[in-house]
């Protein structure tokens, strides 16, 4: 499974980059299986770190996501709206899910390594 | 059997546009016999699979005296005096002490056998299953009319059972095994390609077919008229069955609740369990069962409501994590296969 090394991660399976970008991880895509609707929030919402700001839906289950951060929200991919199937397919990059600007960051997000550890993956090549 | 192999999406479009199998080997079979069988059959079923012809099947619902339902189920007449009850695995222990009980009235005019851990059962469903099943076993297992069954086949060597039913809203058919056998059975489909197909898609499958799921849409609180079977129930007084003046009241007053179908606006999912509320936000029914209908590329669910909402096109809103959902009521099912259907039931 593939856990890119420039962002960071957290224990409920978010990630998020050095712009602010949040989406979820390849993991998570795939314990979903196929995602069908995908809950965004409003532009200009705050959020808390560890607030809800949206829900993935699958066939099979429903999860919701988690903020990694403190800042409010800047863009949204409304993309997903007709798109949902993109966070399956591309979770780090078309399937982005919002644009956050940080205003602090939580102090346990996990590095790449830490979150394939986390996952059960253990040690290997990225 | 697994929730799902390739995919839910994909694996319910493989039956819908080609075909794909399904490992139903949970199922629960009991067997019927005795001089008495027909007589017994007749009166613990709401339909009438005592006056079947050998090699004829049925579908039914399996009554309480106040005509709620203990499980749903197909009954098939392999002989004058030998009836074969499918059940499902969830209701299995409970049927079988039922039936029990029920046959203690018989006397020795009727006997009861738990055949569920002597036999496999492998669906074959989609458009292309029948081509196959020809290629396979011989042309005239296309002759099967729907809810025909035949024992004159063999599959990889070995007899089986092959009844033209399923739960999935396409043509195909479903295989009695030996246990013993399932794997050869399974090894000879997968040889000519077919995909094995999970209980996701299972799910999504029946739910747009607008079929009842045991606990979701049928229960004990829920009764086969509720659920819409009229069809299945037999009415005529001197044919009675557990449950039937019950199940004759509701058809006389109409019942209280009825299952409808909801097409949803939006592409949240009404899941089991979440609250139907009419326009001034009062509480009218639950969702029985829920999911996105990948052929309709839309939210569906199927939804128990009061009588006064259930007529096609009412607006009514699904309580979703707090938020309303529009949703137009439609006659069930959602979906309906094109082309000629074999009759027969």
């Amino acid at each position: 499974m593939n856990f890119p090394t420039d962002r960071q991660y957290t224990a409920e399976h978010e990630w998020i980059d050095s712009q602010g970008q949040v989406g979820i991880t390849d993991y998570a895509q795939d314990a979903l299986g196929d995602v069908v609707f995908v809950d965004l929030p409003a532009v200009g919402n705050q959020l808390q770190i560890g607030d809800t700001f949206g829900v993935v839906e699958s066939v099979k289950s429903v999860s919701d996501l988690y903020s990694p951060v403190q800042g409010v929200v800047e863009a949204v991919n409304d993309q997903l709206v007709d798109h949902p199937e993109w966070i399956n397919e591309d979770p780090y990059g078309k399937g982005w899910i919002i644009r956050l600007r940080t205003e602090k960051l939580a102090e346990d997000l996990l590095s790449a390594e830490q979150y394939r550890q986390q996952v059960g993956e253990g040690k290997g090549g990225v | 059997m697994p929730l799902e192999y390739t995919g839910i999406l994909d694996e319910h479009h493989t039956v819908r546009t080609r075909m794909g199998m399904f490992d139903v080997s949970h199922m629960g079979e009991f067997l019927v016999t005795g001089p008495g069988a027909a007589d017994f059959v007749d009166r613990v079923t709401t339909n009438r699979p005592g006056r079947l012809e050998v090699d004829q099947a049925t579908y039914a619902a399996l009554c309480q005296e106040d005509g709620g339902t203990l499980d749903d189920l197909v009954v098939y007449r392999r002989a004058a005096t030998e009836f074969m009850l499918v059940v499902n695995a969830a209701s299995r222990e409970h049927d079988w002490a039922w039936l029990n009980l029920q046959r203690a009235r018989e006397g020795d005019a009727v006997q009861l056998a738990d055949v569920s851990d002597t036999l496999a059962l492998i669906a074959l469903q989609g458009p292309q299953a029948m081509a196959l099943m020809q290629a396979l076993v011989g042309p005239g297992v296309a002759e099967l009319l729907r809810f025909r069954f035949s024992t004159t086949f063999a599959m990889a060597g070995r007899p089986v059972l092959i009844s033209r039913t399923g739960y999935t809203g396409e043509d195909g058919v479903e295989i009695y095994t030996a246990a013993d056998d399932a794997l050869r059975v399974w090894q000879a489909l997968a040889a000519r390609e077919v995909k094995p197909i999970g209980l996701g898609a299972r799910d999504t499958l029946r739910l747009e077919a607008g079929l009842p799921l045991y606990g979701h849409e049928l229960a004990r609180d829920i009764s086969p008229v509720e659920a819409g079977l009229t069809q299945f129930i037999r009415t005529r007084p001197d044919q009675e069955f557990i449950g039937q003046p019950a199940l004759l009241r509701q058809l006389r007053s109409g019942p209280a609740r009825r299952l409808v179908g909801l097409r949803l606006e939006g592409g949240a999912i009404a899941r089991a369990g979440y609250p139907v509320l009419d326009d001034s936000a009062t509480v009218v029914g639950r969702v029985t069962s829920g999911s996105y209908a990948p052929t309709l590329r839309q939210p569906v669910a199927m939804v128990l409501v009061a009588a006064e909402r259930a007529d096609p096109d009412t607006a009514l809103w699904v309580a979703i994590r707090g938020k309303p959902i529009l949703g137009r009521v439609v006659a069930l099912p959602f979906y309906r296969r094109r082309g000629p259907r074999p009759s027969g039931q």
